[in-house]
């Protein structure tokens, strides 16, 4: 069966190629059916070679189709890796993957059929890139993937292509991602220098015995990418604007899937990274500063979506943490608890906009709780997820994060605490905003309100359930001995990097530490709700929240120092450098040819005594010259 | 005599005529001074003929001979010119009525 | 055998063509020609790079010592194969062009065509010089017929230019010429070279061929006839110049400066690096600003160019297969590129980028198409250019003969920044948004144009994704350049 795992990302492509080349022909009902059907094919296959790699003593296979790039010394193989971390991506993206194609199904409905048939195919060109990034078997096949994932990100987020603003999103996306890669690249060719090859098992094999500069510097570029990709700062100001695409692309691609790539790759070389602590200490930092920064803007917002945007920036930054401080299990069981509940708010908040007639400010909406019940409860579980309020999986898996943190050091500990503090209170303000209190629309739109089809509520049910009980694969060791399933499962893939903190203060400080959480957790609920379900937040923001509701200032901060000053020296080359220096003195030299050949013109007098006279002059120089020079 | 009175004379000569043609614009003394010129290359010519003859000896009955030769196809060469010369201003005078050869400049245009 | 059929044909069937004076049946028979030297390219792929039939050798000019020596190693493969595939590919995509008397225009593309076969096959240097010029006399008539209003301007720039570039080139041959002992043309001599002739001579020697060859790229700061050209033209000899001229360029430095002259080459590698990579920052930066599609993609060709004659300094087997491949690939996507640029002037009678817009919703299958080529442009993974620029990074990374290679390699990476930056402006403000009074009439691509630009897709992904056949192919000339090059070994 595990032989047969290139299937996995091929059902997509083919089902990007069938959607695509006949999107002109196909009715609504088949490219749905092709584009979910591909996605739960590859599903099942999933869950298939998931039941042979669960078994113990399971040692991770690679597959290896064809020789890719085979130049010199350098032989990069297009080949897969079955182990413990790619099957569970796997799982997470054709699962939650094939969700979201449902949910789209009566989501983007009312597109027209060629349009719809290039939404799906996008989408499952998508899924393809991202089965091709965790199943890579070497660095440059993960960077196929990785560089795929972008350009449908950019081709999604620009989905809706009259608008120059999407456009401009999507540029933005691609371009910021560019960046990252970048960086990625020039650790490629670094590691091809260092390590003659980019393969998994050979990398990781030989970082030991190499010298920590070097693996600092590799793993350093290598997070570069990661802050393009998973949105952390410097990186981070495309992942809001990507909100622009349709809400079901924001669920899977910039919530539960794309954006953890940079996670699943640091997760992937934790070997690398376990032996560059300084590295570590960089990612740990940025990390925690992103999930504060973004927290702290997502107090102010008031587009539905855009609360969940910086959310979703500050939930990467947690994993980052997690990763930074060698939690590598806890980051990786965030992604998965944060993929549900992540998807579930995404697609809830995709619900609420289609109740709405497409309305996304949050301030004309409330009291939507009668209207639309099942978005409603799976929401307020999505909230109470991602709070990280036991036993909803969130709890489990930030927890296991902030316990690596206090490891590490108490100052992680605090910011993250405080982080998940002002997490717990922008989402009950948003959920509060929102579902509680009175409606604030137009008399048409409360009319319009309605629940939306079952193709879009079943998925969110199915992913309120995932969210509700996934933190019981990862059961602190406090609660039960040997209750941590994924810590297990994982353990092959961490065990020579990771190390184990949560034993050294022993059962009490655990406790003690989920208390702490718990409870500020519950303060910021409970400060939300109190404060904003019968009188929200809707007047504008002055002092320190309008600098919060501008996010900071970064946008306009980026443009003034990069942007600008970019196209600034642009138009400078082109309009100076170009046309007055190097044209100018192309041209100058034809120039000048000229302006000689009109003066020598003038001894062409007609004028014989001129000509004598010349004549003379020359004969006197020659006699000269023979007489005195060459002496 | 000293072989250089003969050369600085000839030198003389021979920058009188270049002057001459310079500076003059009457056609028929630019050809004099042409003439002279010619007629200082002549003087030098004989003047190292015999020159050559006293160096070499009497004894070489060809001694100096090929100087003194050339000056007889020079004075040869020179009547025919003056010959054609002359026809060609007359020719000239009678075309424009005047031999200044700074009016026969019509080729720069 | 196969190579004289290659430079044959083309040359006949111009030299024919003068004669046709029909339009039609003069755009017919150059068809037919460049179809039938396809056929030849493919057969000469398929007998094996160790058959006879490969090469062949003629008495030419005794008395100077230079024989008609031609064949097809694996560069000259791979070009030839370029140059083939192109000419086709060319005359099919402007099908619906029209020039004013045609005959004449389709006789000088196939003669240009002869000539650059030649110089990818000669093996003796006075040969490679007199092919190098009979691939450029019949561009510059083609630009000044056939061009656009500042034609005249444009190849008087281009013609001088290039020129200068030759002779300088010619003196350089003269040079080599005389220093062989035994007084002879041929590439074995010329490669001989390397131990006799100094490193001061080589030096000197080496700006000689390196200035023909920066013209030909180009490379920075001697670019600007470049744009002017590439706008100036009708669109088939722009297709010719980007497509396949610049290679000539790539091509020379590899076979007749590189290995001829190590010594030099590894002197002022350094330097010569720095003005390719100062090109592609610069290239790049400007194409963001310019408003001609035709000059946009100019200067990114100047930008990719610039890459690749980088990676022949950083003297890297990796570097060097890189090149190889994405000569040809440079070539496939410039041609794509150009194509979609002259359906779009044809239709909408503008280049203007601002004049554009909203066209994806008029000529989506034209928008599909051209996003590809253009993500093949920016090297996204998957397509053939990914493939060439990895190895290229790779290899300027990896070089040994320079302390800089990691400053060069992250400054050159900058253009890969800046190439998305442009690629995704120009497809923004052309096929996205809403339609303006122009765009509003457009019309989708007609079948012809897409087969061409289909194809054009397929060899992008095809070799982006399974690209071993022509790493292969050139494996043996870039172990025996790399040989030549090493100049610790003289």
């Amino acid at each position: 069966m595990i032989q047969l795992v290139w299937l996995v990302p091929v059902l997509p492509l083919a089902g990007f190629l069938i959607n695509g080349l006949f999107r002109n022909s196909l009715s609504k009902g088949m490219t749905s059916i092709v584009g979910c059907g591909v996605l739960l094919a590859s599903f099942i296959l999933s869950l298939l070679i998931f039941g042979e790699v669960r078994q113990e003593n399971f040692q991770a296979v690679t597959v290896t189709l064809f020789d890719f790039i085979s130049v010199d010394k350098l032989h990069i193989p297009f080949a897969f890796q079955v182990d413990q971390l790619s099957i569970l991506f796997l799982l997470i993206i054709t699962g939650v993957g094939f969700l979201i194609h449902l949910y789209s199904t009566a989501y983007m409905h009312e597109e027209e059929a060629p349009h719809f048939a290039r939404y799906f195919a996008y989408l499952n060109l998508f899924v393809f890139s991202m089965l091709l990034l965790v199943l890579g078997a070497n660095f440059v096949i993960l960077f196929i993937g990785w560089e795929g994932v972008g350009l449908c990100s950019y081709l999604l987020i620009g989905y809706w292509f009259k608008n120059i603003d999407y456009g401009n999103a999507a540029k933005k996306a691609f371009i910021m991602n560019r960046i990252g890669d970048l960086g990625f690249l020039i650790a490629i060719f670094w590691m091809i220098n260092q390590f003659g090859s980019v393969n998994f098992s050979e990398v990781f094999t030989a970082a030991p015995g190499t010298s920590t500069a070097v693996l600092t510097g590799i793993t350093l570029l290598l997070f570069v990418g990661a802050t393009g990709k998973s949105a952390q700062i410097p990186l981070y100001t495309w992942l809001p604007d990507a909100m622009a695409g349709p809400t079901p692309v924001s669920a899977l691609i910039h919530a539960a899937t794309m954006v953890t790539a940079g996670i699943y790759m640091i997760a992937r070389s934790n070997i690398l990274y376990s032996l560059a602590p300084l590295t570590q200490n960089v990612v740990a930092i940025i990390g925690l500063a992103t999930a504060l920064l973004a927290a702290t803007i997502a107090l102010k917002q008031n587009d539905i979506k855009k609360v969940l945007a910086y959310s979703t920036v500050s939930q990467l930054g947690y994993m980052f943490l997690g990763l930074g401080v060698g939690a590598y299990t806890g980051a990786v069981f965030h992604v998965m608890t944060h993929a549900f509940f992540k998807a579930l708010l995404f697609l809830g908040a995709g619900s609420v906009i289609h109740a709405m007639g497409g309305e996304q400010d949050i301030r004309k909406m409330g009291g939507l709780k009668k209207y639309i019940r099942t978005t409603h409860w799976t929401f307020l579980i999505g909230c109470i997820a991602i709070a990280g309020i036991p036993p909803f999986s969130g709890f489990f898996s930030k927890d296991e994060i902030l316990a690596g943190a206090f490891a590490k050091s108490p100052v992680y500990y605090v910011v993250g605490v405080f982080t998940a503090l002002l997490t717990a209170f922008y989402m009950f303000r948003l959920y509060a905003t929102t579902f509680l209190g009175n409606f604030r629309g137009t008399h048409d739109q409360e009319h319009h309100l309605h629940e939306s089809p079952s193709a879009m509520t079943i998925p969110l049910i199915v992913l309120a359930l995932l969210a509700a009980v996934a933190g019981f694969l990862g059961v602190p060791e406090a609660f039960a001995k040997n209750s941590h399933w994924l810590g297990h499962f994982l353990e092959p893939i961490f065990a020579r990097g990771a190390v184990e903190h949560a034993a050294e203060g022993g059962v009490s400080q655990e406790w003690m530490l989920m208390g702490i959480s718990v409870v500020v957790a519950l303060i910021g609920v409970i400060a939300a709700w109190t404060r904003f379900s019968k009188k929200p937040d809707l007047a504008e923001p002055s002092g320190f929240g309008k600098v919060l509701a501008n996010k900071w200032y970064v946008d306009e901060l980026y443009n003034a120092i990069i942007v600008r000053p970019l196209y600034a020296i642009s138009k400078f080359l082109n309009n100076v450098i170009e046309k007055w220096v190097i044209d100018w003195l192309v041209n100058g030299v034809g120039r000048l040819v000229q302006y000689g050949s009109r003066q020598l013109r003038l001894l062409q007098s007609g004028q014989v005594g001129g000509y004598v006279l010349l004549m003379v002059i020359g004969i006197l120089a020659l006699f000269l010259v023979e007489l005195f020079v060459k002496k | 005599m000293p072989i250089n009175y003969y050369i600085f004379l000839s030198l003389a000569l021979f920058c009188i005529g270049v002057a001459g043609v310079l500076t003059r614009r009457n056609a028929i003394i630019i050809f004099m001074c042409v003439e002279l010129m010619l007629n200082a290359v002549n003087l030098l010519l004989v003047a190292f003929s015999k020159m050559h003859l006293h160096a070499l000896g009497t004894g070489n009955p060809q001694a100096g001979i090929d100087g003194q030769l050339f000056v007889f196809f020079i004075m040869v060469v020179a009547a025919a010119e003056v010959s054609v010369g002359l026809a060609i201003i007359v020719m000239m005078y009678r075309n424009t009525h005047s031999i200044d050869v700074n009016f026969l400049n019509r080729l720069k245009h | 055998m196969i190579p004289v059929l290659l430079i044959a044909i083309p040359l006949i069937g111009g030299l024919a063509g003068f004669f046709i004076k029909n339009d039609k049946s003069a755009r017919s028979w150059s068809l037919l020609i460049s179809l039938a030297a396809l056929v030849i390219s493919l057969w000469g792929l398929s007998v094996g790079a160790k058959s006879p039939l490969l090469h062949a050798d003629a008495e030419w000019l005794p008395g100077l010592g230079s024989r008609f020596t031609v064949g097809l190693d694996g560069m000259g493969q791979i070009l030839c194969l370029l140059t083939a595939i192109a000419f086709p590919v060319i005359f099919i995509a402007t099908w619906r062009d029209e020039y004013r008397k045609a005959w004449n225009f389709y006789a000088l593309m196939l003669l240009s065509q002869a000539g650059l076969m030649g110089v990818f096959l000669a093996m003796d240097a006075l040969l490679f010089y007199f092919f190098w010029e009979l691939a450029l006399i019949p561009v510059y008539f083609l630009c000044s017929q056939w061009g656009g209003e500042r034609r005249i301007q444009a190849t008087f720039k281009f013609f001088i230019y290039t020129f200068v570039g030759s002779l300088l080139m010619l003196v350089g041959i003269i040079w080599l010429y005389s220093h062989t002992p035994d007084h002879s043309f041929s590439l074995k001599s010329f490669y001989g070279l390397r131990s006799i002739v100094g490193g001061a001579d080589q030096v000197w020697m080496f700006w000689l061929f390196f200035i023909a060859f920066a013209i030909k790229m180009p490379i920075w700061p001697l670019h600007t006839w470049q744009p002017d050209t590439y706008e100036q033209s009708p669109t088939a000899t722009t297709m010719v110049l980007s497509g396949i001229m610049v290679k000539m360029g790539l091509f020379g430095m590899i076979r007749w400066l590189a290995p001829v002259l190590p010594l030099g080459t590894w002197a002022w590698g350094d330097t010569a690096s720095g003005l390719c990579i100062t090109g592609m920052i610069y290239a790049s930066l400007v194409a963001i600003k310019q408003d001609d599609l035709k000059r946009l993609v100019a200067y990114s060709s100047i930008a990719h160019i610039g890459l690749m004659a980088l990676a022949i300094f950083a003297t890297t087997a990796t570097g060097m297969q890189g090149v190889m491949i994405q000569m040809f690939n440079h070539g496939i996507n410039i041609i794509g590129m150009w194509i979609v640029v002259d359906l779009i002037e044809r239709q909408m009678g503008t280049r203007k980028i601002s004049e554009l817009g909203g066209l994806a919703q008029k000529a989506p299958a034209l928008a599909i198409l051209l996003v590809i080529v253009a993500l093949a442009n920016v090297a996204l993974p998957l397509t053939n250019a990914f493939v060439g620029e990895f190895l290229l990074f790779s290899g300027v990374y990896s070089s040994k003969v320079t302390q800089y290679n990691v400053v060069f390699t992250v400054v050159a990476g900058l253009s890969i920044i800046l190439s998305a930056i442009y690629t995704l402006n120009m497809i923004q403000k052309v096929f996205f948004g809403n339609t303006n009074a122009l765009t509003e009439k457009a019309k989708d691509i007609k079948f012809n144009e897409k087969v061409v630009l289909a194809a054009i897709v397929v060899l992008i992904v095809v070799i982006g994704v399974y690209p071993k056949p022509v790493l292969n192919l050139t494996k043996e000339t870039v172990d025996m350049i790399l040989t030549k090059m090493d100049y610790k070994k003289i």
